[in-house]
């Protein structure tokens, strides 16, 4: 049942292939609440863009009554706060709040920098990247585990803050793992995260957002190709 | 149920008293250990075996990591004065994203003012100034950045203030000349008992960085 909100009082500027864009969208989704999805030509940033968040100048940004809101995590915390009669996003209780911000920021700070470089990487630099994200992996096992405590998401029973942070992740994941000819996520190493994966992208509020991985390694394919080409970015 | 609370934390590191700021304002009672960061205790490690960094913030035997997440734990939990966060959802979004925006930027930058030299330190310094800007653009005419009151973005960057002495020095320029407002806001949050008794003296402060910088630079 779709939120009374007209589409115009709620934009999200961004792109498809974004993971941290992917995160606004879902939670948008969970609190079923309708928006016009505003696409960045790549390669060149909207005066909207610029005008609507002049620190970072990056997407995602949520344009709510026509104030702007970045950085995908403050707008994911924002639509939970805003929309408070939906189901809830962050857990209810301070320290769970605590643990799942952490691994949030352990994401962003730690396993998304050190996943990204891997497709281009070649030899000792690969296999060390390659080791840090392994090692990453096993971590967000155990923190599944502790989460979860036997349900399908961190969230427990539904998906949740720490779902949507780590979920956005999934397609470029799955296309380091294709362009990096390596195994990351594994049934063997991490079973619940692997599991976990499934259920998240087969989930309601998630379904259609997570790119095909082929979708993504011509992306990123075209991407290179054009730094190449100009030199500089 | 008697409330066990514990810091693990370090005299200079910014982050950390970011964190006794907060109990400050809070008025919470609680035990404050100093780590030796070149030889980390067993309880650091096996209470943030992730990062085995401080802050730890031990609550009843909980570890709770990272300084802005340690201050919203702080808030939410001790939430019957001194508010922090403010309660609109949109003036949180802004609060959190300008404390994002301190934890991205200010430190990097400042550390590159004292382990780089020549051309480096020359943009080290550029950029060092262009954040402060942001941030004295955005604080505008209030007096504090979270508006009437002491808040969050406060919290979060007035830590970096016995530092100032340090950054200055090393990045060759006066915080009074370049950011009079900076300074100004500053010294309104120092009036603050819980700022004042937690930031140490900005000269032990440089010695500090001193130290750190020969080391670094192998003088």
């Amino acid at each position: 049942m779709a939120n009374t909100s007209s589409t115009h009082d709620v934009k999200v500027l961004g792109a498809w292939p974004s993971p941290f864009v992917i995160r606004a969208r879902i939670a948008l989704n969970i609190k079923s609440v309708e928006y016009e999805f505003l696409a960045e030509t790549p390669g060149s940033k909207s005066q909207l863009l610029l005008q609507s968040n002049p620190v970072h100048k990056k997407i995602p940004v949520l344009i709510h009554r026509g104030k702007p809101i970045a950085e995908s995590l403050v707008i994911v915390q924002y639509i939970d706060e805003v929309w408070s009669s939906g189901p809830s996003i962050l857990p209810s209780d301070p320290y769970d709040r605590a643990i799942a911000r952490f691994w949030a920021a352990y994401v962003d700070d730690k396993f998304f920098p050190s996943l990204r470089p891997i497709k281009s990487a070649q030899g000792e630099e690969k296999a060390a990247l390659v080791k840090q994200v392994n090692e990453g992996l096993v971590l967000l096992e155990e923190a599944f585990q502790k989460s979860s405590k036997g349900k399908a998401f961190f969230g427990g029973d539904r998906i949740g803050y720490l779902d949507v942070a780590f979920g956005s992740m999934l397609g470029w994941l799955r296309a380091t793992e294709k362009m990096g000819e390596v195994k990351l996520l594994d049934e063997a190493k991490t079973p619940g995260l692997v599991q976990w994966a499934e259920s998240f992208c087969a989930d309601g509020a998630v379904k259609g957002l997570i790119p095909d991985t082929e979708k993504i390694v011509e992306f990123a394919k075209l991407i290179a190709a054009r730094m190449k080409g100009s030199g500089s970015s | 149920m008697a409330e066990e609370v514990v810091l693990l934390d370090f005299w200079v590191s910014m982050f950390g008293m970011r964190v006794r700021v907060a109990l400050a304002e809070k008025g919470i009672k609680y035990e404050y250990r100093e780590e030796d960061l070149r030889n980390k205790s067993d309880l650091l490690l096996q209470m943030n075996p992730v990062h085995k960094k401080i802050p730890v913030l031990i609550h009843n035997g909980k570890p709770i990591c990272e300084s802005l997440i340690i201050v919203q734990y702080i808030d939410e939990v001790w939430n019957d004065k001194s508010p922090l966060l403010p309660s609109d959802p949109y003036k949180r979004a802004q609060a959190r994203f300008w404390a994002d925006f301190v934890d991205k930027k200010v430190y990097e930058s400042g550390r590159k003012l004292w382990t780089t030299k020549g051309e480096e330190h020359g943009a080290a310094k550029k950029e060092f100034l262009e954040i402060l800007k942001t941030l004295e653009e955005e604080l505008g005419e209030k007096p504090y950045f979270g508006g009437e009151t002491f808040g969050f973005v406060d919290v979060a960057f007035v830590t970096f203030y016995s530092w100032f002495n340090a950054f200055e020095t090393f990045g060759e320029f006066s915080m009074e000349a370049e950011h009079p407002k900076i300074i100004a806001w500053a010294k309104r949050c120092m009036q603050k008992e819980s700022v004042a008794k937690t930031l140490p003296d900005q000269q032990k402060v440089y010695e500090f960085v001193l130290g750190m910088r020969k080391r670094f630079l192998g003088e």
